[in-house]
């Protein structure tokens, strides 16, 4: 067993710790003490050297008190009868006069999607290296062009234990892993990169096997090769094809975060006064999942305590659900859906995505391509942002091609796609029957927090998007 | 209240001395404390209080040229002494890299100076809820305005870095910030802006009822935007859009882009980038500035820079790993830039906007659309359409592109600076860039 003892090394006792929160948390409508234990180790390549190799430890807790909209927060590093009395006092202080009933009903379940590991501890530092080393010498000697390799590992184990008023407990280990490779190559004066990674929450093992890094490193480099040959993107609104899989944090960026109960319980979404509405084309169904075993998004449950489950969000077209955490199903009167998370302790708990994911239908990519006259087609991204007001939202195309009279043609420069949320998905006339989750490296920011999250989609077609390039 | 120097510095040669008895031929370590109130207030009604104490260690251990490092939020004894021995093994086990090295003794800070950085005052959460009524009955005047969310944060910060050189200094800090996000609507659309200052003394702290006033007058002016279609046409960029360029343009002369190969602007040194009239300086030791700094992350003294003289640059930022490897010596940049800015160009804002018969005046950009290997650029935008000096109607859904080589060519800047941020731009224009719309 991997678990943190919280209380092992310090002068606070588990009964001291449960009178604490008890007390404080006594006329509340919610609250816990969430404490945290988390190690992690990244080595890095870069420049045909080991750059890097660090190790973190961190650990501390998170006291929360919640009385109607108020949520009063306190954190420390500090593990003692002190520091969780002082964070007591600061929540009382915020909170003064309260009158609430605390909500003791918590979901209970015995499903879990990760094993009870230390990815970090199950390879040794020099066995690491020797396959970073490994890497460079591989992609390096595969094409003369290769100017720059980068590749590290990042391995972490998150313990977490969440302690309710009353003495209800519940632990979760999560393990995660990410393996990532950089190559730039030159070629005539000119520079591009190619970048390709992969993760989950396994043991390095899973993705370190022989073949499985060289795919890695094989994809980096294809993607480079086909930017080294790019040209300018064009500029203007068009029909766009999207890949499966990675492509899919246009489902993130363009739907996901604006059916985040938070922002429309505020009404600040454009999506807030849709529900039971049909906001997509039929045909579309997305889900978001924190079910899927060892996938990066997924988790046993949420920051709050909540078991994690499959939510639909969209069906056949139809708005249905919310994400929500405890605090926005209460005040807008339903259950949470596991989807309460935070980046750490310092944070905190915020409705977010786990794995969002639209599924199958019917066509093939071969289909889409030849229904497009003039139009792209984007097969991978770097990152996305939105804007969950006016519902604008973008993406950074990372490997695209112009489409002509139904043929795919030259690759073009990484550009910016640009939509809005509450109407792309109106446009989308084709949805394909190639369903494929992403490699698992996604990082989802929100108020300043980073969560691991993953996606997945088929092959879609977009009757109209603007392409943010440079040719008019 | 946050550790005092006794503290930190107690921590900090703990750790150094453990080290060198654990083997290592040279460490360093910086231990920070950092003790933040924040409290949000949500439609002119308390929403959040947030209080945070973050404890922090970070070590480096050399043996000769081998260097490995850790970090941890534990400053129990118990743990660092497991940390250091895992830290001092660790190192043992790296390949070595000839360029690894605690800073050059002669480049480290030999003074430090106070550069009013520091501001003893408290102020108590009923004073941040006073300030925040005030910001948010201001903001929330105009009827359209049918959502505020604001925040007060008082943060002080001390820091201790030490090496086995023989170097160990810190000071402490402080800042006191208060923002305000707006959102308005009406019958076509819903909008959001915001407002923010934030400064090292509280009394400098901009009046809270203009601060709400200017968040929701931002955001009112956004409603019922229009798409345009795709042209090429001058962009004029807000100041707060200008000083994220400035960013780029500091990444791409980072010393480690530069001895990696991956910058645009590698071998461009004494090279002109940037339009005749153009300077850009970083200067730390502006009192009470956000970026202000006595050294750097290493402990290398930092001088003010002029960057780019007259269109030309002149230096890179170089730490001092990646300035042994390319034969430069450290100029405490390690960590980045310190207060970072363009000289004020020679016209004032209202000219700028009247140079062209239409413009395109961009106040918010989303997406991470610069690519410091390529230099090319390509964002989503909003804004407002320019003509003959008047702003015309609000756009949104559009991008803006080009690539950052040319764009730094046709910089026109207007005499507006102001020390808002750490990296400041007055406002800005560039001619030729492309937008995609309809």
């Amino acid at each position: 067993m991997y678990m943190s003892d919280f209380f092992e090394k310090s002068d606070l006792s588990r009964s001291d710790a449960e009178s604490i929160i008890s007390d404080t948390l006594q006329k509340c409508d919610d609250g816990e003490l969430y404490l945290e234990n988390s190690k992690s180790e990244s080595i890095l390549l870069d420049d045909n050297k080991i750059k890097n190799s660090s190790y973190s430890s961190d650990l501390g807790f998170g006291f929360r008190a919640i009385s109607d909209e108020v949520v009063a927060y306190s954190h420390s590093n500090e593990i003692s009868k002190n520091s969780l009395r002082q964070s007591s006092e600061n929540l009382k202080s915020t909170l003064k006069s309260v009158k609430g009933t605390y909500n003791h009903e918590i979901p209970k379940s015995n499903k879990k999607y990760y094993e009870n590991i230390n990815p970090i501890e199950q390879k040794s530092l020099n066995e690491k290296i020797k396959i970073l080393n490994e890497v460079n010498n591989y992609l390096r000697s595969k094409d003369d062009n290769i100017k720059q390799v980068t590749a590290n590992f990042l391995g972490e184990q998150k313990s977490v234990e969440i302690i309710r008023s009353g003495g209800e407990t519940l632990t979760d280990v999560r393990p995660l892993i990410r393996f990532n490779v950089s190559v730039m190559l030159e070629k005539n004066g000119r520079k591009e990169t190619g970048v390709y990674g992969i993760g989950g929450r396994k043991s390095y093992d899973s993705y370190l096997k022989d073949d499985n890094w060289k795919s890695v490193c094989d994809e980096a480099l294809r993607i480079a090769s086909v930017n080294l040959e790019s040209k300018p993107a064009p500029a203007g609104e068009m029909k766009v094809v999207l890949g499966p899989g990675w492509p899919a944090i246009l489902i993130h960026e363009a739907v996901g975060h604006g059916l985040e109960g938070d922002f429309n319980r505020k009404k600040t979404s454009a999506f807030h006064n849709l529900m039971g509405q049909k906001v997509a084309s039929e045909g579309v169904t997305i889900v978001d999942d924190g079910t899927i075993d060892n996938r990066r998004g997924s988790l046993t449950i949420d920051d709050e305590g909540t078991p994690t489950e499959k939510t639909v969000l969209i069906e056949n077209g139809i708005l249905k659900n919310f994400m929500q955490d405890r605090l926005n199903a209460r005040l807008m009167k339903t259950k949470s859906t596991g989807s309460g998370r935070r980046e750490n302790y310092r944070h905190i708990v915020l409705p977010r995505m786990r794995n969002t994911m639209m599924l199958s239908g019917s066509h093939t990519q071969d289909e889409m391509i030849k229904a497009v006259d003039k139009g792209i087609f984007a097969v991978s991204f770097g990152g996305g942002q939105v804007d969950i007001t006016s519902g604008k939202f973008v993406f950074n195309c990372t490997e695209a091609y112009e489409i002509v009279n139904g043929k795919i043609g030259s690759p073009i420069k990484g550009a910016t796609l640009i939509g809005d949320g509450p109407s792309i998905l109106k446009e989308v006339s084709m949805v394909g029957n190639d369903m494929m989750m992403d490699p698992g490296i996604g990082t989802c920011g929100k108020a300043g927090q980073g969560v691991p999250v993953g996606v997945a989609q088929p092959s879609i077609l977009i009757n109209k998007m603007t392409v943010g390039g440079t040719k008019l | 209240m946050v550790k005092d120097q006794e503290f930190l510095e107690k921590k900090a040669s703990y750790c150094l001395s453990l080290a060198k008895k654990l083997g290592a031929t040279g460490s360093s370590v910086i231990v920070n404390n950092s003790v933040s109130e924040t409290v949000n207030f949500r439609n002119k009604k308390l929403d959040e209080s947030n209080r945070s104490d973050d404890l922090g260690i970070n070590i480096t251990t050399y043996i000769g040229k081998k260097k490995s490092s850790i970090s941890s939020s534990n400053l129990l004894d118990d743990n660092l002494n497991i940390l250091i021995e895992k830290c001092v093994e660790t190192t043992k086990n790296t390949p070595e890299d000839e360029f690894n090295s605690l800073p050059d003794k002669d480049l480290l800070a030999k003074e430090v100076k106070d550069l009013s950085l520091y501001d003893d005052t408290h102020i108590e959460n009923d004073q941040k809820i006073d300030y925040l009524k005030k910001l948010e009955s201001a903001a929330s005047n105009d009827k359209k305005i049918v959502n505020t969310e604001s925040s007060f944060t008082q943060n002080k910060s001390n820091f201790i870095l030490a090496n086995s050189g023989g170097f160990c200094a810190g000071y402490k800090t402080s800042s006191f910030t208060a923002s305000s996000v707006a959102v308005a609507k009406d019958e076509k659309s819903m909008e959001r802006d915001y407002e923010y200052s934030s400064k090292c003394f509280l009394k400098d702290l901009d009046d809270a009822g203009e601060l709400g006033k200017q968040a929701a007058d931002q955001t009112i002016r956004k409603l019922s935007p229009k798409k345009i279609g795709s042209e090429k046409i001058a962009i004029i960029f807000d100041k707060r859009i200008g000083k994220g360029i400035l960013s780029t343009f500091a990444s791409a002369i980072s010393s480690s882009a530069i001895s990696r190969g991956t910058s645009f602007l590698k071998d461009k040194v004494n090279q002109k980038i940037f339009s005749d009239t153009i300077n850009v300086l970083d200067k730390p030791d502006i009192l009470k500035g956000l970026g202000s700094r006595n050294f750097d992350s290493e402990g290398v003294k930092t001088d003010t820079l002029k960057l780019v003289d007259q269109g030309i640059l002149k230096h890179y930022l170089i730490d001092t790993y990646n300035g042994k490897k390319l034969n430069l010596k450290s100029n405490g940049r390690c960590g980045g830039t310190s207060n970072l800015y363009f000289e004020n160009g020679n016209i004032s804002f209202k000219d700028l906007l009247n140079s062209k018969s239409k413009s395109l005046y961009i106040t918010e950009t989303i997406g991470h659309g610069s690519n410091i290997v390529t230099g090319d650029y390509s964002v989503g935008a909003t804004g407002f359409l320019v003509e003959n000096g008047e702003f015309k109607y609000p756009i949104n859904e559009i991008t803006i592109a080009g690539n950052f080589k040319d764009m730094f060519k046709n910089i026109t800047l207007a005499n507006d600076l102001e020390f808002k941020y750490a990296t400041n731009s007055p406002t800005m224009m560039i001619e030729g860039m492309v937008v995609a719309g309809k």
